[in-house]
């Protein structure tokens, strides 16, 4: 533990030199998405009945999704060229492990800042979502250990799996072809319901929907034993074999 | 054991594999505290695998090796913590400045900030790169790039400092800093592993050195003993008009007992005494138009055993 805290202060040293221009697009996106989608799109929505959204505004029934799906962006920018850098471009675990530092230690301590990032994101986005009035249970403080889940569950896999690329053009493959589908069917915009039958069930296989189901259940208030067990068992699953394969990955990869 | 008979690291039949291919094929070597070993060959000779397997960051694939009385591969943390590595890239963080370089390094060792401040005025002070501290690395020319790898790599205090060819690149200026910094390590007591290609620099830095060629160790001794051994004292080199440039040299060779070498626009002589070899040469009525009389050099040494030349 002691060694990964060490790897995660380098990230620091390095985040602090950026972290207000993070920040303000931090508090940007959510303002921007919120505004547009929940009170613009919200409005021609609300008009044409909420039944099929549970009976709740679009605002409402939107916010939660974004938080989840934000989480997921974020997990994938921290995950994707940062860990392919650190070896190509700025070599930070080059340079790392060539000290005391295993390559389990420069994963964990590089997915904590991830974890951070996350972490960040997510609280801005939860205070935004507060202040637009978006929210409509107390649960709403789980969302956001929800949403930090669901971004751990795809940054760990996604860095187990970005150590090992030998060039970069993949990870556009993963924004265009993962990332943006998962952002457009996963009960993000629109409730599952509208997607053909024989589509759910792929939807329901995607980490991205119970994010998004995990999220907007405890904002709403509506979420049952049973779904909250689901979702951060399939989440908590994701990340922990994700956290499992980093660990190996990185090590077939720096230690050879 | 004694103090300066004692090995650090050691090596029986070390092999080195990536799938098919054999990078080091069966290496041995010892490396005694405070002295300066050098590893010499050409391109993809294994220096750079033996340097690796050695910093513990690449597991042999066969054959034996102790570091500091350890096992790399069960014990590499523990290894790596009294190491410094100077890689062949530099790999410093161009975003931060020379001081966070350092301390961010620092941290890595699990060392106190105290401490991290403390060395890092003493570092920069003898890289020559005091008054950089607080500047951003990126600007910095590559030989400053170097000192503060250097600096970095001595963050710890490390027992044995590996260096992967630490002037490939650098002006002569730069060149002959480092090397000044590096024997004030070896002074100090440091005990120095470093690659090169650079015959000078091996003979300015290193007390004893293998010669490496298609993974295995062609030679090894001290300077002067590869030299004695494989060279020889001087080397006189004869260059003729060209017409007459092949005619001359076949003579030559006929007449002589030395070992002889013919290159394109010269013959190089190994002998015991140029000038009196010179004189004998124009005794037998050759008259070249250039005459060069030096010592034997581990270039010479060096070509003669990786090189592919025609030789006598």
């Amino acid at each position: 533990m002691d060694r990964t805290l060490r790897a995660f202060r380098c990230w620091l040293t390095v985040y602090r030199r950026i972290w207000r221009s993070s920040i303000w697009s931090s508090i940007l996106g959510p303002v921007c998405y919120l505004g547009a989608m929940g009170f613009g799109l919200g409005s021609l929505v609300n008009k044409h009945g909420t039944a099929s959204l549970g009976g709740v505004s679009y605002l409402a029934f939107l916010a939660p999704a974004i938080l989840a799906s934000s989480a997921m962006t974020t997990g994938l920018d921290e995950s994707t060229f940062p860990v392919f850098g650190s070896i190509k471009w700025n070599k930070i675990y080059i340079a790392a492990q060539a000290s005391p530092l295993r390559p389990g230690d420069i994963f964990r301590g590089h997915l904590l800042f991830m974890l951070m990032r996350i972490f960040l994101n997510t609280f801005i986005f939860i205070v935004i979502m507060c202040a637009f009035d978006a929210e409509r249970s107390a649960w709403v403080v789980l969302a956001q250990p929800a949403a930090v889940l669901t971004g751990l569950a795809f940054a760990a896999p996604i860095a187990a799996w970005a150590v090992t690329v030998k060039n970069e053009t993949a990870f556009s493959i993963v924004f265009r072809f993962g990332m943006i589908p998962l952002m457009l069917f996963s009960g993000t915009f629109f409730p599952l319901s509208q997607l053909p039958a024989w589509l759910r069930p792929l939807a329901y296989a995607t980490p991205l929907w119970h994010g998004v189901a995990l999220c907007r259940g405890l904002s709403l208030g509506q979420l049952d034993w049973t779904g909250f067990a689901v979702h951060v068992g399939y989440l908590g699953g994701l990340a922990a074999v994700g956290i499992w394969a980093g660990t190996r990955m990185y090590r077939r990869r720096l230690y050879v | 054991m004694s103090e300066e008979n004692e090995v650090l690291v050691r090596a029986r039949g070390l092999i080195k594999r990536f799938g098919g291919f054999t990078a080091v094929a069966g290496i041995d070597f010892d490396l005694f505290r405070g002295e300066a070993f050098g590893f010499l060959g050409p391109n993809g000779a294994g220096k750079s695998s033996t340097m690796r397997m050695i910093g513990c960051v690449s597991p042999p694939s066969g054959g034996e090796l102790t570091i500091l009385g350890l096992d790399p591969v069960r014990d590499g943390s523990a290894i790596r913590a009294r190491l410094g590595v100077v890689p062949q890239e530099d790999t410093l963080d161009m975003e931060l400045t020379v001081r966070e370089n350092l301390l961010v390094y620092g941290r890595y060792f699990g060392l106190p900030r105290a401490l991290i401040r403390e060395r890092t005025d003493q570092l920069l002070e003898f890289v020559q790169l005091a008054d950089r501290g607080k500047d951003k690395v990126e600007p910095l020319s590559g030989g400053m790039k170097r000192r503060l790898t250097i600096a970095r790599s001595l963050i710890n205090d490390p027992e044995i400092l590996i260096l992967d060819e630490p002037t490939t690149g650098l002006d002569p200026q730069a060149r002959h800093v480092v090397w000044d910094r590096l024997f004030r390590l070896k002074q100090r007591g440091v005990t120095l592993i470093l690659t090169t290609h650079y015959m000078d620099e091996a003979e300015q830095l290193c007390d004893r050195l293998v010669v490496m060629d298609h993974g295995t160790v062609a030679a090894e001794g001290s300077p002067r003993e590869l030299i004695a051994e494989y060279c020889s004292p001087e080397v006189l080199e004869l260059r003729f008009e060209p017409a007459v440039h092949d005619a001359s040299v076949e003579k030559v060779k006929d007449s002589t007992t030395d070992r002889v070498e013919v290159l394109a626009d010269r013959i190089l002589l190994y002998v015991t005494n140029g000038d009196a070899a010179l004189a004998a040469v124009r005794q037998r009525g050759f008259q070249p138009l250039t005459s060069l009389v030096r010592r034997g050099t581990l270039e010479d040494v060096f070509l003669r055993l990786t090189g592919r030349r025609l030789e006598d």
